[in-house]
């Protein structure tokens, strides 16, 4: 087995990697700080791809609009769309489950996806529609020495780890970051302080969902735009969350990047154990650290 | 209540019993012909075959003038999900609930097997259009099936060989994980390494994988000089296209695409694939017959005819005629007549069906056109040689089919 081969594969190990990180991270912020296990984080990341695909390739078509929203465009625009709809599924729906089990949570999640999912597949090919809106600047291919790598991807790679270290930097390094994890240890408290608790976590729970829409544009480019496309990866990405530490921060993206990976160099060695390698590390992870690597035991 | 469900079900009987004698006598079993229209609406493969099969079906009814022997034509369609088990809970209610004469269609082959299997036991003819495997006419034959457009044995014959005799004597397969790939790969590196080449490689993929980069730089590390990509519809599009990204071709490597259709070269666009080439049964704008015909669905689908679309059209015609012909429905008088007459349509040009269900026909090796070649948004195919129905497909000396040997 050449270096070369190694190296190629780690890197696009590193691709999926990314992917992982930022919907666990989502995730993890939504459980961490309002402790919801949202099903529905693979929808969100689904109806990222869709909106930035209808508005480049549907507006017109669909509702006579002669607009055609980019990529550039998109990667703004529909984090803060996808965000939105967090805002309305909290303040109208999760809001009257926080007294109640994490169970009713996951219930009303997981039916919030199939419902978006039913929708998406009346309308589009399940096997997936192409996104033809990749920037120009990006459509070339870097030599890396060892191997050609889209320029596109080598994007999406750099962009991810930004926003992910944001991320976490906000929420651990900055006075909102810490009022917010003040909310969450004890609202009430908080509360008395003069905190507007209830806003905070409705904003929460939009930035989860924001930054999974965005991953949905990140990934519409590479991968074919398709209503399961956040069902195939919803479970691994729980996987993640579970390896990290349910709640950790840098926990959700630390695992997310080292599980991708993992998956690639499995590709190398014995490939048809790339799909289940994940969910053996999580096995062994519950067995003999059940908190997760980076979690806190309780 | 219960005596009336018992009495219901003696007359149903009774029923049953008048009408079978009725039927081999000469006659229509329920007074008219049922074609079933059994294919992926929604997947991988739906724009290959799916609704399109539908309106080629219908246009062949219509052509066919709409009934036969003064009875209606009816037709009936599902989606089979590339789900086995849905595909043949489908046609089982399709043949013992609504009375359905004939199936087509059945893109995939595992959906195929499963569905001709059942057809076998309820003997309702099967004309497949759309899967691949050599199984449906080899060891699992059956003398209702009948295999109409291609099989896994007839595309590597010209492809491979082309490929080979080019001096692309090492390969590496990219293989659809499921029947119709195992099987395509395994016969095209039969025909490669009785040509002198050398199979160095081989890695599975789940069918509509989206992401193949992992198995193209596989294939590249392991200095093959032509990747075979043993799958069809979305997966091939998906995987050339990323080989484009990961500019394997330009590093030297050559693709094959073992089963590729013409909507898959206009998904593409002749940029990327200009240059590929693969075996197929029809080509739309061949001739002035093919072209005639292709106009027509083209107006009803949008889309151009696959050889798949117009191999349903070829098909449900020639049953039909049979039916005619033989004056009934009975699936022995149908299927022994089918045996009997020579196809002549704008599909195929002296056909015969095999004892093994094969239909034999002439095959295409084609090529990709350059963008600059093209006249039109579907003119997008050269025709390099033509392959002869005996060289493509298995002889009746060969076949492992427990119907002739």
């Amino acid at each position: 087995m050449s270096m070369q081969v190694i190296l190629a594969q780690a890197l696009l190990g590193l691709n999926v990697g990314v992917f992982y990180a930022m919907l666990s991270l989502g995730l993890a912020v939504i459980f961490g700080l309002l402790n919801i296990i949202n099903f529905a984080h693979g929808a969100m990341y689904m109806l990222g791809a869709f909106i930035a695909l209808i508005g480049y390739s549907f507006l017109e078509q669909w509702f006579g609009i002669s607009v055609q929203i980019g990529f550039w465009a998109s990667l703004i625009l529909v984090p803060l769309l996808v965000g939105l709809l967090g805002v309305t599924i909290e303040r109208l729906l999760l809001r009257r489950l926080y007294d109640l089990d994490h169970i009713y949570g996951l219930l009303l999640t997981f039916g919030i996806t199939l419902i978006l999912q039913g929708l998406f597949s009346n309308y589009f090919n399940v096997s997936g529609t192409p996104y033809p809106g990749q920037p120009e600047s990006l459509s070339g291919v870097v030599d890396l020495g060892f191997m050609y790598f889209p320029t596109y991807r080598l994007f999406a790679i750099v962009f991810s780890l930004v926003v992910c270290f944001a991320t976490w930097f906000f929420i651990e390094h900055t006075k909102l970051g810490s009022r917010l994890r003040a909310g969450v240890e004890n609202p009430d408290l908080t509360q008395a302080f003069g905190l507007n608790v209830p806003l905070m976590i409705t904003l929460t729970f939009a930035f989860g969902a924001g930054l999974a829409g965005l991953a949905g544009v990140l990934a519409a480019p590479i991968y074919s735009v398709s209503p399961l496309m956040g069902a195939d990866l919803i479970i691994v990405v729980f996987a993640v969350v579970v390896i990290g530490g349910m709640g950790s921060i840098m926990g959700a993206i630390l695992s997310g990047l080292a599980l991708g990976l993992v998956e690639g160099l499995t590709k190398v060695f014995y490939p048809p154990a790339a799909s289940t390698v994940i969910f053996f590390l999580m096995v062994l992870v519950l067995l003999f650290r059940p908190a997760g690597l980076f979690g806190k035991e309780k | 209540m219960f005596k009336h469900w018992k009495q219901g079900l003696v007359g149903a009987v009774a029923a049953a019993t008048l009408t079978l004698p009725l039927a081999a006598a000469g006659a229509l079993s329920d007074d008219k012909i049922k074609i079933g229209v059994l294919s992926d609406m929604s997947g991988v493969y739906k724009s290959l075959e799916g609704p399109g099969a539908v309106i080629a079906a219908q246009m062949a009814i219509e052509d066919f003038g709409g009934s036969v022997m003064g009875k209606p034509i009816e037709i009936i369609s599902a989606d089979h999900q590339n789900k086995p088990d849905i595909g043949a809970s489908t046609a089982r209610e399709w043949i013992d609930a609504k009375e359905v004469d004939m199936i087509t269609a059945l893109d995939n082959s595992s959906v195929a097997l499963s569905v001709q299997g059942l057809a076998k036991d309820k003997k309702i003819i099967t004309m497949n259009t759309g899967a691949g495997t050599t199984a449906l006419t080899e060891e699992q034959c059956s003398p209702y099936g009948i295999h109409y457009v291609y099989d896994t044995h007839a595309l590597p014959v010209g492809t491979a060989t082309a490929m080979v005799k080019n001096g692309g004597k090492r390969w590496f397969f990219i293989t659809a994980d499921y029947a119709f790939g195992h099987s395509l790969r395994d016969n095209t590196g039969a025909v490669v390494e009785s040509l002198g080449g050398e199979v160095v490689g081989n890695v599975n993929a789940p069918l509509s994988t989206n992401d193949f980069s992992s198995y193209l730089l596989q294939a590249q590390s392991s200095g093959a000089d032509v990747i075979g990509l043993a799958n069809a519809g979305q997966d091939t599009v998906n995987a050339i296209k990323q080989a484009n990204q990961f500019r394997i071709v330009q590093s030297g490597q050559k693709l094959a695409g073992m089963l590729v259709f013409i909507t898959d070269v206009h998904s593409m666009g002749l940029d990327i694939a200009q240059g590929l080439q693969f075996t197929t049964a029809f080509v739309w704008n061949q001739n002035d017959e093919t072209r005639a015909w292709s106009e027509r669905f083209h107006e009803r689908h949008g889309a151009m005819p696959t050889m798949v679309h117009a191999g349903v059209y070829s098909a449900v015609t020639h049953y039909l005629e049979a039916v005619k012909e033989t004056g009934t429905d009975d699936s022995d008088t149908v299927r022994a007549k089918l045996g009997e007459m020579t196809l002549n349509d704008m599909f195929v040009k002296g056909g015969k069906i095999a004892p093994n269900g094969s239909m034999l026909h002439d095959m295409y090796l084609v090529e990709v056109k350059k963008p600059s070649e093209s006249n039109s948004e579907w003119d997008l195919l050269n025709v390099i040689s033509k392959i002869p129905a005996d060289q493509a497909y298995i002889s009746m000396a060969d076949t492992k089919c427990s119907l002739v040997n």
